[in-house]
């Protein structure tokens, strides 16, 4: 819980709700009749409206991207390294527009909310959704909020994943696209990680067919595993040495499978608390999410052909000890890129965080980054004025 | 103010031309070439202080080290790839400077000439190795591991076959004397050459 507000954080802010009533059709060939998109804005939009900046969230976020919701709160948006006055995407500069996906769980429609149909929750009835559907989401959310053009789409992981769809789909709606800790597809590895989340999840006895609702619980220990999964793939093996290494909480050994090693009592924390606040069927959907996609294949599995349909500005970064999507799939973007003669640049940071790099403070990643993100400003006000 | 040797490097590219650049530091060649010539380029760096100021510039960059290959990049891609005062200090000039050749149709490179009369006095009257303005480092701590003269670069293009298209030696001043164009690998500080296969 913060004291004061600190002076780099945007503050107090509050979510917003637009219901929308237009159908969505959807890459699964089903249609969503009407949807609600929950969001945050931070900073202010210019007259021309070409400052606007669209953060897409990855795996587990959501629209909370930077600030407090209240003081107390224990912890800003999940991307207040990145967001605020001063920092890399600068919000006395930019009007940043965070939203929280469709099949998400904090608010935007999704399996735990109400099907309309049966006035029942979704659950395993929610549709398929897959990063092109977000894009066409988020590409409502921006006609509604009157933004032509997006000065820049900015995603870490899948949502780096949608920063790139945003440009093949809409090329003439973003100005640049920032992919960090991304890759074009996901390779047979992440997709095995991928499975073991969802299996632990559909065989916890408590999941009840992806009807835990009506039955007044959740999969808690499905939940709690698939976290446990994931986030070993967060983080690097460096990192998990320096931070645990074989330290034992009790300093001996019990001869029990109760929690002795460290880096166990942590992975169970972190799933547990992850379990508390996160719907079953919603991971579900967006581990299948990051499984489908492939922008590639929408153009006979040629990426060069892909990114031929862009015509932003690209900044590409990735991070020495991400193995989850490790510096050589941010390259595969880069050279397709350079080979189709797209604008693009490319920085990879030297750190021991892994994937969950992209969400830390980190000097060198913030100043690159902040550096990249003047020069859109600049543009911008230049266009502007 | 674009920096003497860049300024000369700019006036050998013309309008409308795809550049790579390597080891292209804070951007400012790029940069010039993109407002004036409308050159669409890219630069490698690894430095990332010059990385960001690259950012800053607008300026296509992209962080790889040049000693680890140019093979993520396809034959002919560029019509020129430029290397300015680092062909000394790669592991392998030869490699890099053949790899310029291919992912490219010409190929222009500077550097400091090892033949200039101060650095062959320095040798031969004090028996150490040369250090001067436009070699600053002592043998133990040089970047430039790779030193070569005018006619040593001369000798390997003709053994490779490389056509020379340009060239110029000048002073650190970036000048050309009577004395430069008379024995350019004597008075000549530093060169620059424009080759092509």
């Amino acid at each position: 819980m913060p004291d004061s507000i600190p002076a780099d954080s945007v503050g107090l802010v509050t979510p917003t709700s637009l219901q929308f009533t237009q159908p969505l059709e959807l890459e699964c060939g089903r249609r969503l009749d009407a949807y609600e998109l929950v969001y945050e804005t931070y900073g202010s939009l210019n007259k021309a409206r070409s400052n606007a900046v669209l953060i897409c969230h990855a795996l587990s976020g959501h629209h909370h991207a930077a600030g407090y919701h209240s003081m107390d709160d224990k912890r800003p948006g999940w991307w207040d390294t990145a967001i605020g006055p001063g920092k890399a995407i600068d919000t006395n500069r930019f009007f940043v527009v965070a939203l929280n996906n469709i099949g998400g769980c904090h608010g935007s429609t999704g399996p735990s909310s109400i099907n309309p149909a049966n006035g029942q929750p979704w659950g395993p009835d929610f549709p398929m959704v897959t990063v092109r559907d977000w894009v066409n989401s988020q590409a409502r959310l921006a006609d509604a909020l009157g933004i032509e053009q997006w000065a820049a789409v900015i995603g870490g992981s899948l949502g780096g994943m949608q920063a790139l769809q945003w440009a093949i789909d809409y090329p003439d709606r973003v100005r640049h696209a920032a992919v960090i800790a991304s890759a074009p597809k996901l390779s047979a590895q992440n997709i095995a990680f991928n499975e073991v989340a969802r299996q632990s999840i559909l065989t916890d006895p408590h999941f009840h067919g992806g009807r835990y609702y009506l039955h007044d619980t959740y999969p808690r220990q499905g939940l709690i595993l698939a976290r446990m999964v994931g986030h070993i793939t967060y983080l690097s093996e460096d990192a998990m040495r320096a931070k645990f290494g074989r330290d034992l909480r009790a300093g001996k050994f019990h001869f029990g499978f109760d929690v002795e090693f460290q880096v166990e009592s942590y992975l169970r924390h972190q799933g547990e608390t992850f379990s508390r606040n996160f719907d079953a069927n919603t991971y579900l959907l967006m581990t299948k999410a990051l499984d489908y996609y492939d922008p590639a294949r929408d153009f006979d599995n040629d990426l060069e052909a892909a990114l031929k349909q862009t015509r932003c500005r690209f900044l590409v970064m990735s991070f020495t000890t991400d193995w989850r999507f490790a510096p050589q799939r941010s390259e595969e973007i880069v050279n397709a890129l350079v080979r189709v003669g797209r604008n693009v640049s490319y920085a990879e940071i030297d750190t021991d965080k892994g994937h969950d790099a992209f969400l830390v403070d980190i000097p060198e990643y913030l100043k690159l980054f902040g550096a990249y993100m003047h020069r859109v400003a600049v543009e911008v006000n230049d266009a502007a004025s | 103010m674009l920096r003497p040797d860049l300024e000369i490097i700019r006036t050998w590219i013309p309008d409308d031309t795809r550049v790579l650049d390597l080891g292209c530091g804070d951007g400012q060649l790029l940069e010039n070439l993109r407002d004036t010539r409308n050159v669409h380029g890219y630069g490698l760096e690894i430095d990332q202080d010059n990385i960001a100021a690259c950012f800053e510039r607008g300026v296509n960059v992209i962080e790889q080290d040049i000693d680890e290959g140019l093979g993520n990049i396809q034959d002919k891609r560029f019509d020129y790839v430029v290397m300015t005062q680092a062909l000394q200090a790669v592991h392998r000039p030869d490699l890099v400077l053949s790899e310029m050749l291919r992912v490219g149709r010409e190929a222009i490179v500077t550097f400091p000439n090892f033949g200039h009369w101060k650095v062959r006095g320095y040798l031969f009257f004090k028996g150490r190795m040369p250090v001067s303005p436009t070699l600053p480092h002592q043998w133990y701590n040089t970047p430039n591991i790779h030193l070569c003269t005018v006619n040593d670069f001369e000798a390997h293009c003709r053994e490779r076959g490389y056509r020379i298209l340009q060239a110029m030696v000048v002073d650190r001043h970036h000048e050309i004397g009577p004395m430069t164009r008379a024995m350019p690998n004597l008075f000549g500080e530093i060169a620059l050459f424009r080759v092509t296969r």
